[in-house]
């Protein structure tokens, strides 16, 4: 009784190209659409988290300056040297304490020249970011102590100035000094916020005080802390200690700002949950739309089929015979646009996923998901007309038009 | 033949309402018929005399309101719908007015259709179709469409259809109503060879008497009763 209905199914389905095609065109598209969307959701995802991790999570940033909103902060007197030296020497659990002063400069070699962030820093910095180099080395105790025309650069600037050219060794002109490239950082690609964190050149800070700013200034500190304790903790005795050493009395609000990249994190971990709940909910919907689709074919297709179901009845088809033949129609179909909607969207996404410049994740669950769902769809839709169809009397069947 | 003895159809007291209350019809209103195996009867009768009704209660596609319908000897009022239709599929043959084939698929196929629901092997199904085909002289036809096909030769993929089974009882309903004469009587000489050849009993529903001429027996339908039945001189 199978391999009949097989055969009759399959003949259906060759003799009715167009009705055919339609069908698995709205499981292809219903299929296709919802995996696409959240394959490519996913490497959003999986791209906004790489960035996060590459960010360093333990990061607290202290700057000068009275905070009035979000982003928003008047200016105050800068941190010193001293300061830097006491928030190491007090706080065993910090990992690295880099003091950084920047200004905004153009870095010339030959004819190329490149407007770039020139940072002052020390080591710790590369430790605070859990930065490494490429190739060359980083800073010396002697460069660092005497304030050496050294410099690290970052993928970034080096694309600029030198093309695919080995910069190790070379010297770069930084304002008016030489200043001799002996390290190359590893790329760390675009941050949460959008900017090139690789388009950046980087003295030793005594260098750049002396030689570039011509202060004792540090605008800004980054601190780490050490895999383990709490960085809340951290950032209330470090806030404890700067208004200490700025002399604030009790009632002086903090005329700096102690900020936890973790917060920042968390924000963008909420924020990127919305984001994938957002695709989630697109996908949902276009999987109904594509099963409405389904739903509205396979309908019409039994509706048009009646008189066929009255003559297969007046020639002594049983009832279940009929429906089987249909059952088996609607799962070759949906099986069919199914895979090849599979297909169709795993191939789109890997295309959209390098257009885009997002990671490409295999979501097996959703395809299983979509898969399954309009293969039921396809079925139940298929089957139960046909179930009102075939439970007609013949006569009444046949004279259906 | 040795079934001589037992009709092949007996209809007692068979009436058929449709609907109910105030609106009911009566399309049948106490029919009895006695048909001998090997017979070839005309249905005559105006439109609405209940022929077509009674037909469809002859074919097992429909069952009387009340009296019985002995199929060879067997009520078929006490059978089930999946028994009428195995009734349907190995007994009967029908051929419709308005011939009933499957679109798109091509006479072989249309005729085959009910051997594959016997479960007949692949080269079963297609030597038998063939013979049926070519017994309804469309040998060389077997893989045009309806669509290809004229009226004529249309109708005579259905009598093939019909006949493939090798059913002990052929019922036509208006074979050669969407026919012109020539068509009809190439029909009439199909369905005539078939009853004295192949020994088919033959239930014809007809408005035409030329074409009830070709019957043995004429039965007249008027107002859902039977109004005398006489014997043509075949």
């Amino acid at each position: 009784m199978f391999w009949n209905a097989l055969l009759l199914a399959m003949r259906e389905i060759r003799r009715n190209v167009l009705r055919s095609f339609l069908t698995i065109l709205g499981i292809v598209i219903g299929v296709a659409a919802v995996i696409i969307m959240v394959t490519l959701g996913g490497g959003a995802t999986v791209q906004v988290t790489q960035q996060i991790a590459s960010l360093g999570s333990n990061l607290l940033i202290i700057s000068p300056g009275k905070r009035l909103g979000p982003g928003q902060t008047v200016g105050a007197a800068p941190f010193s040297v001293d300061d830097t030296l006491a928030l190491a020497r007090d706080f065993p659990q910090l990992a690295a304490v880099a003091p950084m002063a920047s200004r905004s400069m153009t870095v010339v070699y030959g004819n190329a020249n490149w407007s770039t962030q020139i940072t002052g820093t020390t080591n710790d910095y590369f430790k605070a970011r859990n930065w490494a180099t490429g190739s060359g080395r980083l800073f010396t105790e002697s460069e660092l102590r005497a304030g050496a025309a050294a410099c690290v650069i970052g993928q970034t600037v080096r694309q600029k100035l030198f093309g695919n050219q080995d910069p190790i060794g070379v010297h770069i002109r930084v304002q008016k000094i030489a200043c001799e490239v002996i390290g190359l950082l590893e790329p760390k690609g675009q941050s949460t916020m959008g900017t090139d964190q690789d388009d950046l050149v980087i003295l030793p800070l005594r260098a750049f005080q002396r030689r570039i700013a011509g202060n004792q200034d540090v605008n800004i500190i980054q601190v780490s802390v050490r895999e383990g304790a709490s960085t809340t903790r951290a950032q209330q005795e470090i806030e404890r200690l700067m208004r200490e050493r700025r002399h604030l009395s009790e009632n002086e609000e903090n005329n700096f700002n102690v900020m936890d990249m973790k917060e920042i994190t968390k924000m963008l971990t909420a924020t990127t949950q919305v984001l994938t709940a957002l695709l989630g909910a697109v996908a949902a919907v276009s999987l109904l739309v594509g099963g409405i689709g389904i739903m509205n074919i396979m309908l019409v297709s039994v509706t048009e089929r009646t008189r066929e179901i009255g003559i297969r009845l007046a020639i002594g088809a049983l009832e279940r015979e009929v429906l089987l033949q249909f059952l088996v129609e609607a799962a070759v179909l949906s099986s069919f646009g199914g895979l090849v909607g599979i297909v169709l969207a795993l191939a789109a996404s890997v295309g959209l996923a390098s257009v885009l410049n997002v990671p490409f994740v295999f979501n097996a669950s959703i395809v299983a998901i979509a898969f399954v769902f309009s293969a039921v769809v396809g079925l139940v839709f298929g089957y139960f007309p046909a179930k009102k169809a075939a439970q007609l009397d013949p006569i009444e069947a046949l004279r259906h038009e | 033949m040795s079934t001589a003895s037992i009709p092949v159809i007996e209809l007692r007291q068979v009436t058929k309402t449709y609907g109910r209350g105030t609106a009911a019809m009566q399309a049948l209103d106490g029919v009895d018929i006695l048909i001998q195996p090997g017979e070839f009867v005309a249905v005559m009768g105006p439109s609405g005399s209940g022929k077509s009704t009674c037909m469809n209660i002859l074919g097992c596609l429909d069952t009387p309101t009340t009296g019985s319908y002995l199929f060879q000897g067997v009520d078929v009022g006490k059978l089930s719908r999946d028994q009428r239709a195995l009734l349907r599929r190995h007994y009967l043959g029908f051929v419709f007015q308005g011939y009933n084939l499957l679109n798109r698929t091509t006479a072989l196929e249309n005729v085959e259709l009910p051997l594959i629901y016997r479960g007949d092997p692949a080269e079963v199904r297609h030597q038998r179709a063939r013979e049926a085909l070519a017994a309804v002289g469309l040998a060389g036809w077997e893989d045009h469409t309806p669509g290809e096909l004229s009226g004529g030769q249309q109708q005579r993929v259905a009598i093939a259809r019909a006949i493939v089974t090798q059913p002990g009882v052929l019922l036509a309903d208006e074979p050669t109503g969407n026919l012109d004469t020539a068509r009809s009587q190439e029909i009439m000489e199909i369905l005539t060879r078939l009853n004295r050849e192949q020994g088919i009993t033959i239930v014809m529903v007809t408005h035409e008497p030329d074409m009830a001429a070709y019957a043995r027996r004429t039965v007249h339908f008027r107002d859902g009763l039977v109004v005398g039945a006489h014997e043509e001189a075949a």
